[in-house]
């Protein structure tokens, strides 16, 4: 749907140049949420405004559908924004017009007449819950309330893509909840490929399919959340997965101790008591715990294990799904 | 020590200066903003991180604006004269006058406009532009309509500064209020003509700038929430 091929991007900087993205490589297929996360200066805002194609990158490609958006200009580049909605980092709504009047303002730019205009605002601002509030300045709206505005009127001329930088940087966790049901919503309703930056672990977690961590201008990890957690190297897991604290005095009274992570309801919930009396081992919880990652329910335990079986027991449950890695004993780093 | 002029024929010139006067400053005024609020968009588009940057012609555009800006306005009365003959064919009177007070506040306006108009958030002007709009409209729609408000203060502004103006526009026979000021009331000790016209003047300028704060809240859509 969206690609990004190595996209470069380098600012004159004080001590030399600055090389904000350093050949990104990016693929969204459509219909689903990325997350791009990494550290404060790690090049998100940069990536997000080249795709905005607000900023013009040094080298690379940026094609939805297939067409290269980078090396437009005039007309062709103004058509090709409409097929990106934009959601700007920081308020961006326009203070002397309602908010239905911001949302009608990309579909001015596209020359729809008023009649059709009125009916496509009435049904954005029923997608992002504010039709009560159509008549309403920013000023009177609530910071969660103006960023639903904003997505409202980035998604007004129904873009393929759209894009969000900290669209939730500014709120408190109970808004931006109303934020992200939003963006779902949008890719859930009108099938829209979202692309959403963030330094917030939480918009993954709650969002997003895919994600790409960026460091240092490159991405430095980009795959599927689900996939990502059950490798215990990533940071993904790192900062997704409930911590698992040392304890070493419990450890020791086991033959084997593994960290296990499992990813979803069945997984979950079976796997570690079905280990338990297929291989007849003891098998107790030492630490970690459960978490969500979008609809999906994740664990991540340390297990300890008693019995002759216990490595069987283990190659079992990563055979059956479950990422295992030992901490202590026995064959380091298996996993499924 | 001759008579005081009487109270009415004080009144009788001061009222024809005042038609003068207003003449004078709604002219400039309007011929001020109508080209001053052009170069003040350009200025602003072509700015460093605007919507048309071209840093070289800004410079140089910048540099003559703040030129006329610096200029005594005498000295631009002066220099104008051979203008003003051109465009009218004389040089004295109150429609002599407006040329150099319109001329004089062309930059005064263009940086004010400027100024007012870089007061627009860029994520908003940002917003507008990813939604493909064309420059045209991102003016139109986004940075003169955002800062309407803000934009008609600034008239008002210029309008006070080109009433003070004005009564220096005497010097070259401009007529008007400072012209009777100084006429009679300076030069022929006449304190009546002075008091008359400083309270003229003090009004007009009161008129003004109640007029500019009234439209300027018209215009303002922002409502604020009442909690
Ligand atoms: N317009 C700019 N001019 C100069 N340097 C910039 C500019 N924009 C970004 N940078 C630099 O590029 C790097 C990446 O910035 P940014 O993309 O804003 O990071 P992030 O959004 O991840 O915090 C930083 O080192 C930043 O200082
Ligand atoms: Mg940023």
């Amino acid at each position: 749907m969206i690609t990004v091929e190595n996209l470069t991007k380098t600012f004159p900087g004080s001590t030399g140049q600055v090389r904000a993205l350093d050949g990104v490589n990016l693929d969204v297929a459509a219909g689903t949420v990325l997350g791009v996360v990494g550290p404060s200066g790690a090049g998100k805002s940069t990536l997000a405004r080249c795709v905005a194609l607000l900023e013009r990158p040094d080298s690379g490609a940026i094609r939805v559908d297939g067409t290269d958006l980078v090396s437009l200009g005039g007309p062709a580049l103004r058509a090709a924004r409409r097929q990106i909605g934009v959601v700007p980092q920081g308020d961006s709504l326009l203070r002397q017009r309602t908010a239905a009047g911001n949302v009608a303002l990309p579909l001015e730019s596209a020359g729809v007449p008023g009649p059709q205009r009125r009916t496509r605002v009435a049904e954005l601002l029923d997608l992002v819950g504010l039709t009560d509030k159509a008549g309403s300045y920013p000023d009177q709206l609530s910071g969660g309330q103006r960023q639903r505005i904003a997505v409202a009127r980035a998604l007004a001329a129904s873009p393929s893509v759209l894009l969000a930088d900290e669209p939730t940087s500014a709120l408190d966790p109970d808004t931006t909840g109303s934020v992200l049901t939003v963006l779902d919503r949008a890719r859930a309703e009108l099938g829209v490929t979202v692309l959403v930056v963030t330094h917030d672990m939480g918009v993954v977690r709650k969002i997003c399919d895919d994600v790409a961590v960026l460091d240092g201008g490159r991405v430095v990890e980009h795959g599927k959340v689900l996939d990502l957690v059950a490798d215990a190297g990533s940071r993904t897991a790192a900062s997704l997965l409930p911590a698992v604290d040392q304890n070493p005095a419990a450890e020791g009274a086991y033959d084997r101790v593994a960290d296990v992570v499992l990813v979803g309801f069945a997984a979950v919930g079976a796997l570690l008591p079905e280990a338990t009396s297929r291989f007849g081992v003891e098998l107790n919880l030492l630490g970690g715990g459960l978490t969500r990652l979008g609809e999906t329910p994740v664990a991540r335990f340390r297990v300890g294990l008693n019995g002759e079986r216990a490595d069987s027991a283990l190659e079992w449950i990563a055979e059956a799904g479950g990422a295992v890695r030992r901490t202590l004993a026995g064959p380091q780093g298996v996993a499924a | 020590m001759r008579s005081a002029t009487p109270w009415s024929t004080v009144f009788d010139y001061t009222l024809v200066a005042t038609g003068q006067t207003l003449y004078m400053v709604g002219v400039s005024t309007l011929i001020a903003v109508l080209l001053g609020t052009p170069l003040g968009v350009w200025l602003q588009l072509t700015a460093p991180g605007g919507l048309r940057p071209r840093p070289l012609v800004h410079k140089l555009v910048g540099f003559v604006v703040d030129l006329g800006r610096s200029m005594p306005f005498l000295v631009l009365l002066v220099l104008l004269t051979s203008l003003t003959r051109l465009l009218l064919g004389h040089t004295i009177g109150p429609t002599a006058a407006i040329v150099p007070l319109a001329v004089g506040a062309i930059p005064f306006v263009g940086r004010l406009v400027q100024n007012v108009l870089s007061e627009v958030h860029v994520s908003v002007v940002e917003a507008a532009v990813t939604t493909g709009a064309s420059t045209l409209r991102i003016v139109r729609s986004v940075l003169l309509r955002e800062s309407l408000p803000a934009l008609v203060n600034a008239i008002g502004v210029t309008a006070i500064a080109l009433l003070g103006y004005s009564a220096m526009a005497g010097v070259v026979g401009g007529g008007g209020l400072g012209d009777l000021a100084v006429r009679e009331g300076y030069q022929r000790f006449n304190d009546r003509y002075l008091w008359a016209t400083v309270v003229v003047l003090a009004v007009i300028a009161t008129l003004i700038q109640f007029i500019s704060n009234r439209v300027a809240r018209g215009v303002d859509r922002r409502r604020h929430a009442s909690v």
